[in-house]
């Protein structure tokens, strides 16, 4: 039991190989059945990114039909199917698990100084439940296809729709446990596994973040999960649930889904603004400004987010009276988002800000998950929304929050913890052209898509009048550049498990408990059990962090 | 964590957890004869509310013996009910929507 030192073993690694949690064991067998965290976390990150492959292919269809007015590259019925594959995919298949299931696997036991997960068996189910929830909707979706849009609303979900509705639903379905037991685990080990000193007010912003997470996890997805049995039941046994001809009731399916599904969207983005809570205040060298309240208001936006879904419903037949207090609500949960943001930028202000690529990525988020943000507030008022309702504008404020948010912070992450998952550093110079590159193409796929659909083009159509082309153009021309971009880390990130520079144990010059074991990590993630003495983002001299210092003795990159 | 097992096989035993369960089919049997009674001429959705009443109790049986939240610490007993609490969130929400639909200030 001693106290780790940020420094220590800070030299460049030599070159004899040290037993890491790669190198310890090459078979098959020992990845499949690996209780490791950082294993499992690797399988996730192969899993995740073929979704999120097969995700943006069909984003590229919808963009390409889209390109002209007619419905001529894609059947209108082709269309339906190629864009509710594309949310179902994104949506439950790289969205929910991307931070949680990579970064959040990876990290969380390294950041709380423990061993692997409390649950490291359950770790490993959560795996082969995305899997095979993956696997049978893969199925589904080669038998046919489903069309209802990734919402699966009824009634036409349960009487109309002739496609594979109900083996989509049991994939997603049987994916919605994977999430549950990683939200389960992860509460469970930053209860009872966090090393001695590691105090709930010395945990890093993006365990924090991760809690608030998985208690959305644990109490909202089991209500989707039954919301789609439901929808089952009523399917093969014809009880009345949600068709009103034999006692149900549409929108009742509405208010199960959005139960689930808005607070989902903390699921996603949650873990994001951690990830960015980390990025922000390791790169501004600065404790990040007023860490109590970013803590706290990641478990407000997880309880309030339970209490807005309604502003899905409001010209679905809703009352008004429901719509009103919903529309409040909504205002209300927009608070504890806009105190991180504020908090991010005071972090910022006076910090000693490096530009390096996860940088980029953070600074790109805030600008785009601000505007996000905001047009969310459009959404949410009774009176704007119904001219909104159901247009693009819908779309490109999803996809700000998403894109511009989850999927940002998510590249952030990827490029900040790299070094510590592969022990390898990337190209510095194509990873702020990639990081630059996407942050030009999104705004250019998605901002004119506000306008689109304030100009009143309907989403989940292929066909639209002509005078909208100019825009639609634009938007399909930056979805090919940030496409590009996305291909882009791929390639060098790829490339630099063979040929990247070794890297160094602490490569950013960072205080957190990650840094302080090696590059990457043994299978049990620390020689010596760490004893933390210190308080979260503690960038002083003191600590051994002299940027200077390091600099001249060349350990870091920067 | 293995201490903790040797105390729950303790709590009731086998034979607890078959009365226990004998009780849950019991309830299920109690279920179906039930719906036959005509309890709505009582009040109309007696026969469902006796139905919701059965189903919870029988659920709490599940929730106290075979999950041993009766004999668990403070902290499942907290999310126990956190798990009721959120349930009970969405039930009002979800009927505020519904008991205002029609009538009062804000109908159409
Ligand atoms: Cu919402």
């Amino acid at each position: 039991m001693q106290e780790v030192s940020a420094i220590s073993g800070n030299s460049v690694p030599a070159d004899e190989p040290k037993l890491n949690y790669i190198n310890n064991g090459h078979t098959l067998k020992s990845w499949l059945l690996t209780k490791d965290h950082k294993r499992i976390a690797l399988m996730y990150l192969v899993s995740v990114s073929a979704f999120f492959l097969m995700g943006g292919i069909y984003a590229g269809f919808i963009r390409l039909e889209l390109l002209t007015p007619a419905s001529d590259l894609l059947e209108t019925a082709t269309y339906n199917k190629v864009f509710t594959q594309h949310g179902i995919l994104m949506v439950f298949f790289f969205l929910i698990p991307a931070i949680p299931a990579i970064l959040g696997n990876f990290l969380l036991p390294l950041m709380i100084g423990a061993k692997d997960l409390a649950l490291p068996r359950i770790n490993l189910l959560s795996l082969y439940i995305y899997w095979i929830g993956g696997i049978i909707t893969l199925w589904a979706l080669m038998q046919g296809g489903v069309d209802t849009g990734w919402t699966f609303y009824t009634p036409y979900s349960t009487t109309f729709s002739n496609s594979y509705v109900m083996a989509v639903g049991i994939g997603v379905f049987i994916n919605g446990f994977s999430s549950i037991l990683t939200g389960l685990n992860f509460i469970v080990s930053i209860h009872t596994m966090r090393a001695p000193g590691m105090t709930w007010f010395r945990l890093p912003l993006f365990v924090w973040a991760h809690y608030a997470t998985s208690l959305v996890m644990i109490l909202g997805t089991p209500v989707v999960a039954i919301t789609i049995l439901l929808v089952a039941i009523e399917r093969f046994a014809r009880i009345g649930i949600f068709d009103p001809a034999i006692g149900g009731d549409p929108i009742l399916f509405q208010h199960l889904f959005w139960f689930y599904s808005h607070p989902a969207v903390y699921i996603m983005i949650l873990p994001g603004m951690g990830v960015i809570s980390e990025v922000i205040a390791g790169f501004s060298r600065k404790r990040i400004f007023g860490y109590e309240f970013v803590a706290f208001s990641s478990i407000a936006i997880a309880v309030f987010g339970f209490l807005v879904w309604g502003h899905h419903m409001f010209v679905s037949g809703q009352s008004i009276f429901a719509g009103l207090v919903f529309s409040f609500l909504s205002m209300v949960v927009a608070v504890p988002s806009a105190i991180k943001t504020f908090n991010w930028t005071a972090t910022m202000y006076k910090g000693s800000i490096s530009y390096d690529t996860p940088m980029l990525y953070a600074i790109g988020f805030l600008g785009l998950f601000l505007i996000g943000g905001l047009t969310g507030l459009f959404l949410g008022s009774v009176g704007l929304t119904v001219h909104l309702t159901d247009t693009y504008f819908v779309v490109a404020h999803f996809h700000y929050v998403m894109v511009g948010g989850q999927v940002i912070a998510y590249l952030a992450g990827i490029h900040y913890w790299w070094p510590k998952m592969t022990g390898r550093m990337y190209s510095e110079f194509w990873g702020k052209i990639s990081a630059m590159l996407i942050f030009v193409g999104f705004n250019l796929t998605f901002f004119p898509q506000f306008i689109l659909g304030y100009m009143g083009m309907p989403r989940r159509y292929a066909s639209y009048p002509e005078e909208l082309q100019v825009l639609n153009i634009f938007s399909t021309a930056g979805a090919s550049v940030l496409g590009f971009g996305l291909v882009m880390p791929v390639v060098y990130l790829i490339h630099s498990l063979f040929y990247g520079k070794k890297a160094a144990d602490n490569p950013w010059m960072h205080p957190g408990l990650e840094w302080r074991t090696s590059s990457p990590p043994p299978t049990e993630n620390f020689k010596e059990m760490p004893v933390v003495t210190w308080e979260a983002y503690d960038f002083g001299e003191e600590s051994g962090l002299d940027l200077e210092d390091a600099r001249k003795r060349e350990a870091v990159t920067i | 964590m293995s201490d903790n097992h040797a105390e729950h096989e303790e709590h009731i035993g086998i034979p607890g957890y078959l009365v226990i369960f004998l009780i849950l089919v019991f309830g299920t049997i109690f279920t179906y004869f039930s719906s036959f009674w005509d309890l709505d001429s009582i009040f109309p959705g007696a026969n469902t509310l006796l139905a919701l009443a059965i189903a919870f109790t029988k659920m709490m049986f599940v929730i106290l013996y075979f999950m041993h939240v009766r004999w668990s610490s403070k902290t499942v007993w907290l999310a126990a009910v956190a798990a009721f609490f959120w349930l009970a969130i969405m039930f009002a929400f979800t009927m505020q929507d519904y008991f205002t639909r029609i009538s009062g200030v804000f109908s159409v």
